[in-house]
């Protein structure tokens, strides 16, 4: 099938701003679905609110655009009521830390089967550029004009704390492994997270004079190594990226099967 | 053969009524009183091969529930005051998105935490008004557990009917006290199955196209006609939209669906209002006092007769409008402020003969209550 038969193309041109990392990420979450051969009758695709939500409207799924923060929750009640459908739930890094934080921790705790895939572009971009629990101490934001004054997420720690059993992070330079990564996580059996780092040259750019969408892209090359590499050893203020977690646990739809069957025999 | 007799809690008849009505999906979140409707589905449900699952918080049970009606599943939440505040958002989405459901609000004592294993009656207008935004919606209650069995199955019968959220307005006392409870055989009491649509796999499927009776078939999500859901304000294929003309034709709809068919919904019991001039107005637990002090004074030759709504909302104006017209005093029994009282005085001849006996004190309103304060109305002192 070809790439073009996932999108909606009377949509196009999208919303998302030149330069703006999030059509990398959309492009490759296809070509990813694409090479795995899943029907798209077979995934239904769960965004909140922000930016990185709209993907949902793009692509040629069973598409549910909810509530900030809550794609989690009603991603939730969609797998346990169909366990047999792909879950993919794109989300921003505000959508999915900081007011859909909750959801996150605790649907990685239950270990469902479903993808989350974090857009991290460090800011609210929907609204204009104030700073998210993933901009980082000292960033500028329009709600920061003095600096930010809060440490950012790891969300790779966050998310192996809570429980994930599929943990990775990648950014929109490295668009092979990105790949890669995704159908991974999409063929993992429990609650995968992908953490891509991506970039918002409009909003968080401009602020913190990262240059234009090249120069960002530039940046997530140089300032992220593999896991474990040399580059990583070296210099540990590199962020790595790569698998974190890959472990084989009980599901929580699988899990729930056995109860029904336990009520059933008593 | 005997119909199954059963004693139990308003909460139990609740669940009984829903799993009668179909219920297969319920997601919820501890909360006083209304926490026994998620214990009893816990276990009640798996037998079926249900679903039951308890969420993190509030919202995400909400959330959780409209994911899994999506899907084709009568889906069901259960809370109290500060969880109904909690779901609103939702609740809105619900509404917007025309997601069949049935949110169980017990009510506590509130504002805020309140008191929670007290009773009181103080929601009826935040089920009307708690989302934001202009839109209409369902609301019923009950006053014992026969008829809390009845009117859970009519509020999945309306939300399947209607695509919209339905609230089951209960309260404390309701729900904690025990009573009988006669289950109905199969069929006795009608189930509305949602209407699907016949349109076939690959031909163009538009799941917010209403047909002539207003009616919107819909298409299990995850099927076989993939398309878009969203609370933003959207076209017939579920798209979003800011074109004017789309955005009031989805308004009108989604108000009229409900207003224009208040008489389908509207559902009151009626007991000796013919020649009634003194007329009670109640719902829920204290309508069991005012009948207790109609029947009582009855007795004595005194004409009190009492309307008991179980349709909250839409208002059922036409029928309060009709059981006040010859009545010289309208007294209206609830555990609030006067939240019902106000809405009855919009719609009656002569708000003036308008008076509200209450109580706010999270202690149940008895009949010497309610008497009392008609004798002050009627200037006979206490």
């Amino acid at each position: 099938m070809s790439v073009r038969e996932y999108l909606r193309e009377r949509f196009m041109p999208h919303l998302w701003c030149p330069g703006c990392g999030h059509g990398i990420i959309m492009n490759n979450l296809i070509r990813a679905i694409e090479s795995l051969g899943i029907k798209k009758n077979d995934i239904v695709m769960v965004t909140g609110i922000g930016c990185s939500s709209r993907i949902s409207g793009y692509l040629d799924f069973h598409t549910l655009h909810t509530l900030h923060g809550r794609a989690l929750a009603f991603a939730t009640g969609v797998k346990l009521a169909r366990p047999e459908l792909k879950i993919i739930v794109p989300m921003g890094d505000g959508d999915a830390i900081a007011i859909g934080g909750n959801h996150f921790i605790h649907a990685a705790r239950r270990n469902i089967d479903i993808t989350a895939i974090i857009m991290n572009n460090r800011v609210y971009g929907m609204t204009g550029g104030q700073f998210s629990p993933l901009s980082g101490y000292g960033t500028l934001a329009t709600t920061a004009p003095y600096g930010n004054i809060y440490e950012a997420f790891d969300t790779v720690e966050l998310a192996r704390g809570a429980g994930a059993s599929f943990v990775a992070r990648t950014t929109t330079y490295h668009v092979r492994s990105m790949k890669e990564i995704i159908e991974k996580a999409i063929m993992h059996k429990g609650f995968s997270v992908v953490e891509i780092l991506s970039q918002c040259p409009t909003y968080f750019g401009r602020k913190n004079k990262r240059g234009d969408a090249v120069e960002m892209l530039k940046y997530l090359k140089e300032s992220t190594a593999p896991i474990g590499s040399e580059r990583k050893r070296k210099n540990p203020a590199l962020i790595e990226r790569g698998i974190f977690v890959e472990e084989d646990r009980p599901e929580y739809c699988a899990e729930y099967e056995k109860i029904v069957e336990k009520a059933q025999k008593g | 053969m005997s119909k199954k007799t059963l004693f139990l809690q308003g909460n139990e008849a609740c669940v009984e009524g829903a799993l009668y009505a179909g219920l297969d999906f319920f997601a919820g979140y501890p909360i006083t009183p209304s926490t026994e409707i998620a214990e009893m589905l816990s276990m009640r449900l798996p037998k079926k091969g249900g679903k039951f699952i308890q969420m993190e918080d509030e919202i995400a049970s909400m959330c959780a529930i409209i994911g899994a009606s999506l899907t084709g599943h009568k889906s069901m939440t259960a809370t109290s005051g500060p969880g109904f505040s909690l779901k609103q958002e939702a609740i809105g989405y619900a509404v917007m998105a025309e997601v069949p459901c049935v949110v169980v609000d017990v009510q506590r004592g509130g504002p805020s935490t309140g008191m929670p294993t007290k009773v009181s009656q103080g929601d009826v207008m935040q089920t009307r008004w708690g989302t934001h935004g202009d839109h209409a919606i369902i609301t019923l209650t009950a006053s014992n557990h026969q008829d809390l069995f009845a009117i859970t199955v009519e509020a999945f019968n309306l939300s399947e009917t209607y695509r919209t959220p339905v609230i089951l307005l209960l309260d404390e006392v309701i729900a904690h006290m025990r009573e009988k409870l006669v289950i109905p055989e199969k069929g006795e009491i009608p189930l509305v199955e949602r209407l699907w649509t016949s349109v076939k796999e690959g031909t163009d499927y538009h799941p917010y196209l209403p047909r002539e009776d207003g009616r919107l078939p819909m298409s299990d999500f995850g099927g076989v006609h993939r398309y878009n859901v969203t609370g933003l304000v959207h076209d017939m294929w579920g798209f979003p939209s800011e074109d004017p003309r789309i955005a009031y034709g989805l308004m009108r709809h989604l108000v009229d669906k409900i207003e224009g068919h208040v008489k389908e919904m509207t559902h009151v019991k009626e007991y000796y209002l013919d020649d009634a001039d003194v007329v009670l107005i109640s719902y829920g637990s204290s309508a069991r006092s005012a009948l207790h002090l109609v029947e009582n004074r009855r007795a004595r030759g005194e004409r009190l007769g009492l309307l008991e709504l179980q349709t909250l909302w839409p208002f059922p104006a036409e029928a309060v409008r009709k059981s006040c017209e010859r009545a010289e005093y309208v007294i209206v029994v609830e555990m609030n402020m006067g939240q019902v009282t106000e809405e009855v005085r919009k719609v009656v001849h002569d708000h003036e003969t308008v008076f509200l006996a209450n109580r706010i004190d999270g202690t149940f309103i008895s009949p010497t209550d309610i008497r009392n304060i008609l004798r002050v109305v009627q200037g006979k002192g206490v």
